[in-house]
């Protein structure tokens, strides 16, 4: 249970915050409506590309960080395909300068060249080492295409090529800047040691001036539900072969997601999940399995990848995956099974709320899916599911022609 | 700058010979219960013993199948792990404290009663193997492996570069034999934090105050450093180098080693360091670069790791070089220092976020023979340390010569 209040300035930005006076520190994390979605497709990689350019200085602050952390700050920031999230972990006392910093880079960044040149490079780096030096490192790559025929989920956060990341300009980050980066397209949360009060008049103070135009209007092409079994196959210089599995499954803010995810967790959470039991330890196919469903705001993937022993062949190894796909269409989860999984979800929930960036984050995701408080509800929503409600989910996920295959082979 | 307030666990020295401590607080219904037992050898022979006894632990015990002890745990939310480090074993439960009377005795279980079954083992052994075969391919872990080999030697757990075939030589007798002199009550702290109410007290002392293992060895892990200088594994195809440059340094029980963390945070401990603002920021010849201080038991490593175009390698060792050079001839600037200290107080502050993160800093001082003294001597050397002292470490430490360099790729 994370308590919060929520107010909205003139300008559109949304604010909430939480007061948690057991800690000395305070969170200031701020998520912008944008994503690898709405990338251009012939521009791929600049949503993440951008929230580098983020830290390269603000129209009145030259440097981001080096004032940060003088007053005893850190921060950092991520992309996805849905959302661009930054964060601020600082001592409470110095709150101030957060809000500082934030509003700054929000009225408008420095847009130095110095700062796109090199975090071009920087991020071509990070191409490098995360998808290109690393063993299975492209397998995203080459899956995402494969899954997603139309909708900009057929790409990953970094870019569909280092081209794309190479030949971006400034125009196209001015004019990036303009479209997502303004008040009524973020959300703010602060979080800590803090008052609602404080809060309050600190958000006027540093956000309330800075002019907002309409969001902008996301009209993104829908994925079209997939007629026929869909494969890849690929070969590289790693030591084991590979499988990867994807099926079509719900968006995040669907009630559907919730049996999703507690399959996933049935199959693959934990030493004593059926695939890790059957596949790894019983019948020996897998060295490593894992399920997992992909939390998309615009429908997502179920995912099941594995790394096949050495000598058993690719196609018994699907096959068992598909045997115990069956099993939860046919047969119900056993009582004790299911009340398993979701006395897991309990306890993670109760673990994530020792971590104060957790639970801002946690609070902007989910105002972002249309209500904070719905983060809430969440342990509600997973426990009212029924054992029919799995079946139903299982079925309607694991039919054949949902299903993208990526054959991942060793040389 | 503000002042920071460390919890303090009890003390309670069990019957058996392990020694318990209790840090109670947050409001959180969770406990953390580690159980942390240093090396008592390392044997050429079987260099991962302990690794696989680690590994074996939740494989099976007298009345319980690995699956049963892994559905028992799951089944009430619980998380238990357990891994071989450096210098220890380490078993860790997470778990909701109103359960507490169904997990942790399933972690006495598995401390006194284990069995390592055989086919556990080859199973385990096989997926271990191929684990590693996989890391093996990874610049970063290549780079890792053949720069503590050569700054330890191959004679200890520190340095020993493991092969695939060592999975294939792990000797059931020998983990039986080891397991009782390793996982003893003897050779056990326990370190219990979160919210330790009477009924976790007394549920902890029923299963572990009677507890009673084997004397265990001790052990002093043998260094055999090898000569410093220049070291490349060869990895054909590679678009980035791995680097990593460093040299067996002080523990964190000598005297300047508070002030050494300040100057290892100029030089590459945080985001704006000045490795950091050169190789990524300035050059864009990474995504990431970092320094680093490490204390093992009785000895003390320092070293730099990124990984960069391998086009640029030569261009970022030049500069790396340079600015570890740069701390030898020039005093840091009063403003650079003044953030430093002002952004390591704040970080250690952000550090102690909740009950675990005040068992984190006792656990370091335990396992380092310390007392909250040091946490004293440390806050001291941050507000007050001089830019001529910093200067004086970076000549003793610091100085060109005797670095070990490895790049991978």
């Amino acid at each position: 249970m994370i308590h919060f209040e929520r107010f909205t300035l003139d300008n559109g930005l949304k604010v909430l915050v939480h007061e948690d006076p057991a800690t000395p520190m305070a969170v200031l994390n701020i998520l912008y409506d944008v994503g690898a979605r709405d990338e251009d497709p012939e521009r791929t990689g600049f949503a993440h590309l951008f929230e580098h350019l983020m830290f390269g200085g603000s129209v009145n602050i030259p440097s981001y960080d080096e004032p940060l952390q003088r007053v005893g700050g850190e921060n950092n920031a991520f992309t996805t395909n849905d959302l661009t999230n930054y964060y601020i972990q600082v001592p409470a006392v110095n709150l101030e300068t957060a809000f500082w910093l934030e509003s700054d880079r929000m009225l408008s960044l420095a847009f130095s060249e110095k700062s796109l040149d090199v975090q071009r490079n920087v991020v071509i780096e990070e191409f490098k080492q995360r998808y290109l030096n690393q063993p299975y490192g492209d397998v995203w790559l080459h899956l995402r295409p494969l899954a997603y025929k139309k909708h900009p989920y057929r790409w990953a956060t970094i870019g569909k090529e280092i081209s794309h990341i190479a030949n971006a300009n400034m125009e196209e980050v001015k004019a990036f800047f303009d479209r997502f980066y303004q008040p009524a397209n973020a959300i703010l949360v602060v979080a800590g040691h803090v008052r609602l009060s404080q809060v309050k008049s600190l958000a006027e103070k540093w956000f309330g001036p800075i002019p907002s135009s309409p969001p902008p209007v996301r009209a993104l092409p829908a994925e079209p539900a997939q007629k026929e079994a869909r494969s890849k196959t690929v070969q590289a210089n790693v030591p084991l072969n590979a499988l990867y599995k994807t099926w079509h499954m719900s968006a995040r803010d669907d009630s559907r997601f919730y049996a999703a995810d507690l399959i996933s967790d049935i199959l693959a959470r934990g030493t004593s999940s059926r695939l890790y039991r059957r596949l790894v330890k019983e019948q020996q196919l897998f060295s490593d399995i894992n399920a997992y469903v992909m939390g998309s705001l615009d429908p997502g993937l179920f995912v099941i990848e594995g790394k096949l022993i050495k000598g058993v062949s690719v196609a018994s190894a699907e096959e068992a995956i598909w045997s115990e796909l069956d099993r939860l269409v046919r047969e119900a989860v056993p009582e004790r099974e299911f009340a398993k999984v979701k006395n897991k979800v309990e306890s993670t929930l109760v673990f994530s709320e020792m971590n104060l960036l957790d639970k801002a984050m946690n609070l902007a995701y989910f105002e972002l899916l249309g209500d904070a408080g719905r983060y809430n509800d969440e342990l509600r929503r997973y426990g009212s599911l029924t054992r029919e409600d799995i079946r139903n989910e299982a079925a309607t996920l694991f039919r054949i022609e949902n299903a993208s295959t990526l054959y991942y082979l060793s040389n | 700058m503000q002042t920071v307030r460390l919890w303090q666990p009890r003390r309670i020295d069990l019957q058996g010979g392990a020694t318990l401590y209790l840090l109670h607080g947050g409001e959180a219904d969770l406990v953390r219960i580690e159980f942390i037992f240093p090396h008592t050898g390392w044997d050429p022979e079987q260099p991962l013993l302990n690794r696989a006894l680690a590994g074996m632990l939740l494989e099976g015990t007298v009345s319980r199948t690995a699956a049963e002890i892994a559905e028992t745990i799951d089944y009430y939310g619980a998380f238990l792990h357990a891994e071989s480090s450096a210098d220890h074993i380490i078993v860790t439960l997470h778990t909701l404290s109103k359960h507490i009377g169904h997990t942790l005795p399933i972690v006495k279980e598995v401390l006194g009663e284990a069995v390592f079954p055989e086919n556990e083992l080859a199973v385990y052994a096989q997926n271990s193997l191929q684990k590693l075969q996989v890391s093996l391919e990874k610049n970063e872990f290549q780079a890792r492996r053949a720069f503590n080999a050569a700054v330890f030697g191959t004679e200890s757990p520190y340095g020993y570069p493991l092969e695939p075939e060592d999975f294939t030589r792990i000797d059931r007798d020998a983990l039986l034999t080891q397991y009782p002199r390793q996982l003893s009550s003897k050779n056990c702290f326990i370190v219990a934090s979160g919210k330790i109410s009477k009924e976790v007290e007394s549920e902890i002392m029923r299963c572990f105050n009677d507890w009673e293992g084997e004397e265990a060895p001790a052990y002093d892990p043998v260094l055999r450093t090898g000569a410093p200088g220049k070291y490349a594994v060869e990895m054909p195809g590679s678009v980035q180098s791995a680097i990593r440059i460093g040299k067996p340094l002080i523990h964190r029980t000598h005297p300047d080693y508070v002030e050494l963390q300040i100057l290892n945070t100029v030089l590459g401990g945080y985001f704006g360091s000045r490795l950091m603002a050169n190789i990524r920021e300035d050059k864009g010849y990474t995504y990431g670069i970092g320094s680093g201080l490490h204390s093992f038991k009785n000895t003390g490593l320092f070293f730099i790791a990124t990984e960069v175009g391998v086009d640029v390698r030569e261009n970022a060792l030049r500069e790396i070089y340079h600015e570890m050079e740069r701390l030898t001839s020039e005093p840091v600037p009063q403003t650079e220092l003044d953030l430093v200290r002002n952004y390591l107080m704040g970080s250690f502050l952000g550090s102690l976020e909740n009950v675990f993160s005040h068992a984190d800093k006792f656990k370091s001082l335990l396992l380092s023979g310390l007392d909250y003294a040091y946490y004293d001597r440390y806050f001291e050397a941050v507000r007050n340390v001089s830019a001529a002292r910093l200067k004086e470490l970076a000549i003793m430490y610091f100085a060109p010569g005797d670095f070990y360099e490895v790049t991978a790729g």
